[in-house]
């Protein structure tokens, strides 16, 4: 065993492959190899009756994705739903974040974070359907949404999504030395002035963060809309029912393309910004 | 007039179906796969051997209950008792999540609407079904044997277990008179706007088609899962039609009641076993066939073609079309025997007269899901239909 962490010791960098070995694998097999695969199959076709795939290469799934209006559509209203969920989710949580990091007590805070994680212990369903009854037509809070749809499904995720947005912000807020807000006030800023200033700069990649999170989960969601969508449809759905009911897999992998290429775009758009390397 | 103009447009519907089922099933001099496609060559079993103490059930839910829902509820363990097979139940909520589960192969048997049997004999992953070793098959409803959804070129590939239809539902305290068409769902006048919930399926397409079959008969829809381009166009536009009126779609079943026990929706399509579950809620439900007939199940239990387990799966086939388990599924589920003997096991004796077990005008009027593909199934060869690939496509476009 010395003899082995000496030989290791003296040939770094076949030490450093060594460690670094098994995450690469996982890396480059199990989610680069899944990623490959999905857009390799997106390339094929299935035999409409048998449903068996058959390997023959074609453009013709991406021309039905790009031709059909339909498809424009969801994927419009997809992102739409995605950004106002992510925009929702952020106005609500910075006060949250920032009421529990800077103004509760030690032992408030504590509590507090714990309150905003219990929703997450909870199963992802009966909070759906919590929902669904709530903004039923007779249920406590349906004046929110005129009935079953998008209103009630970005209603829904902003509820489900929520915390993934206060615990990133909250723990940018901590990291946030007080000093740096009173030297601000010091220099005679006003509230308002500091928090443009000094808290929301150097947030803002928490934000960011957060907003990964709220904007990438919504973007692939499809059991809400199910529960409370009413007629409308969200990408998700649109691959659910190929694999489902059609057990149409290579058009499936075609649509599942738009999500990652939106996330990629997404987070090229953010790196633009220099907020991924505070993280 | 125009009553009678539909109810004659839904004998000839009928009739030519019926002619087209009697072609399919009698006939030996048809070239094999009368439905335009040839089954992958598989053998039925010879005889029976041994019980090999296990057997893996794919089964629609209600079809197969071990008392795991309802400790009250259990035909399964019986049969393990009997037989020494050990049953395991993977319950499924579409036909065409059956279908992707059954290529797994890791199923002996599968109870399969018309909509999944055909695509399952034509990829070969159920094998013909030797009848004779299927003592009750003998008792099971003649109307029910025999079909294409059941067999093909004469040669059974399964057992006749249920069957329903699609019905029209309504609340009474909230739709009056009541319904005798479908059109209350798919009229762009209806005052039931908003509050219509149909069912999400691409096969529901055919609902629109059977509807356009008594109200457009200048289109020519014969069997509403054989539309070629015109017929299918009008189909998917009535159906654009009638996405405003809905409400929302249903798949799953308890969503449905909860939404008809709110008032979110008061008309719509849905099963026996809904109605039921939602009446016993305290819901003011009716439900009915409508003058137009209506889509519906017929369900047959399949033989995996890679099934380890056959014995035991012969046994399981012979078991829950016996009299007295056809009885319990088809008085738990909500659904019309297909055992003539077993209308006299029922708990409720007034179930089969209420489900029309014994009814074979009443079954002819249901149009029983079948897989559409681009061979016609009212046997016209002019023309291509669509295939249910096309259909899942309009589906999405339906929906927007």
């Amino acid at each position: 065993m010395t003899a082995l962490s000496a030989f290791f010791y003296r040939k770094p960098k076949l030490r450093l492959g060594f460690l670094l070995s098994a995450p690469l694998l996982w890396l480059g097999l199990a989610y680069l190899g899944a990623l490959a695969a999905l857009f390799v199959t997106a390339f094929w076709h299935t035999d409409a009756f048998t449903g068996q795939v058959v390997i023959e290469w074609s453009l013709d799934n991406f021309t039905t994705l790009f031709s059909d209006a339909v498809y424009r559509t969801i994927t419009f209203r997809t992102v739409g739903i995605a950004a106002l969920v992510t925009v929702i989710d952020a106005v609500i949580a910075f006060p949250m974040a920032f009421a529990m990091a800077k103004l509760a007590s030690p032992r408030a805070q504590r509590i507090l974070v714990i309150a905003v994680m219990t929703p997450l212990w909870a199963s992802y369903l009966v909070k759906a359907y919590a929902w669904r009854s709530m903004l039923s037509g007779n249920g406590a809070l349906n004046w929110l949404s005129p009935g079953y749809g998008v209103t009630a499904t970005i209603i829904t995720l902003s509820y489900l999504w929520l915390p993934y947005m206060i615990l990133p912000i909250y723990a940018g807020l901590e990291r946030l030395p007080d000093s740096l807000v009173d030297a601000s006030g010091d220099l005679g800023a006003r509230s308002f002035r500091t928090f443009r200033s000094v808290i929301l700069p150097l947030t803002f990649p928490a934000i960011v963060a957060g907003s990964i999170f709220t904007f990438s989960l919504s973007l692939g969601d499809y059991i809400a809309v199910k529960i409370v969508g009413g007629t409308s449809q969200m990408l998700g759905n649109v691959v659910y029912d190929n694999i489902g009911a059609a057990n149409n897999l290579p058009f499936a992998a075609t649509v599942a393309t738009v999500p990652v290429v939106i996330m990629l775009v997404y987070l090229a758009a953010v790196r633009r910004t220099g907020a991924l390397d505070n993280l | 007039m125009k009553n009678r103009k539909t109810r004659l447009a839904g004998l000839l519907g009928a009739s030519l179906l019926l002619a087209a089922c009697g072609t399919s099933g009698t006939s030996s001099s048809a070239p094999p796969g009368a439905q335009g496609f040839t089954p992958p060559k598989l053998e039925a079993l010879k005889a029976l051997g041994q019980p090999e103490g296990q057997l893996n059930v794919l089964a629609w839910p209600g079809y197969a209950e071990n008392g795991s829902n309802d400790p009250k509820i259990n035909w399964v363990t019986p049969f393990e008792q009997q037989t020494g097979c050990k049953v395991n139940v993977k319950p499924f909520g579409t036909s065409d999540e059956a279908v992707t589960l059954m290529k797994t192969g890791q199923y002996d048997v599968v109870s399969a609407s018309g909509d999944a049997s055909l695509r399952l004999v034509a990829s070969g992953d159920v094998e013909p079904v030797n009848t004779a070793l299927v003592p009750n098959y003998a008792d099971v409803q003649p109307f029910l044997k025999d079909k294409s959804w059941n067999s093909v070129g004469g040669v059974a590939y399964g057992i006749p277990h249920g069957w329903g239809a699609n019905l029209l539902t309504w609340r009474t305290d909230k739709v009056t008179p009541a319904p005798g068409s479908w059109s209350v769902m798919f009229d762009a006048n209806s005052p039931y706007k908003g509050k219509v919930i149909a069912y999400d399926s691409p096969i529901y397409i055919a609902d629109a088609a059977l509807y356009l079959m008594a109200h457009q008969p200048d289109l020519g829809i014969k069997n509403p899962y054989a539309l070629d381009d015109k017929q299918f166009t009008a189909a998917v536009n009535l159906l654009k039609q009638q996405r405003p009126l809905v409400s929302e779609y249903w798949s799953d079943y308890l969503k449905e009641s909860q939404a008809l026990k709110n008032g979110d929706a008061v008309v719509g399509t849905a099963w026996q076993v809904t109605v039921n579950l939602t009446k016993g809620e305290g819901a003011p439900l009716e439900s009915a066939v409508p003058s137009e007939g209506a889509t519906g199940w017929s369900d047959t239990w399949m033989v995996a073609a890679k099934s380890a387990h056959k014995t035991c799966a012969y046994k399981w086939l012979d078991y829950i079309v016996s009299p007295k388990v056809n009885a319990q599924v088809a008085e738990y589920f909500g659904e019309a025997p297909a055992n003539t003997k077993a209308c006299a096991e029922m708990t409720d004796k007034t179930l089969c007269d209420t489900y029309h077990a014994s009814d074979s005008a009443y079954a002819s009027k249901i149009a029983y899901w079948t897989t559409p593909i681009p061979q016609c199934l009212d046997g016209r060869t002019d023309v291509k239909c669509k295939d249910y690939g096309e259909w899942t496509k309009a589906w999405t476009e339906i929906k927007g």
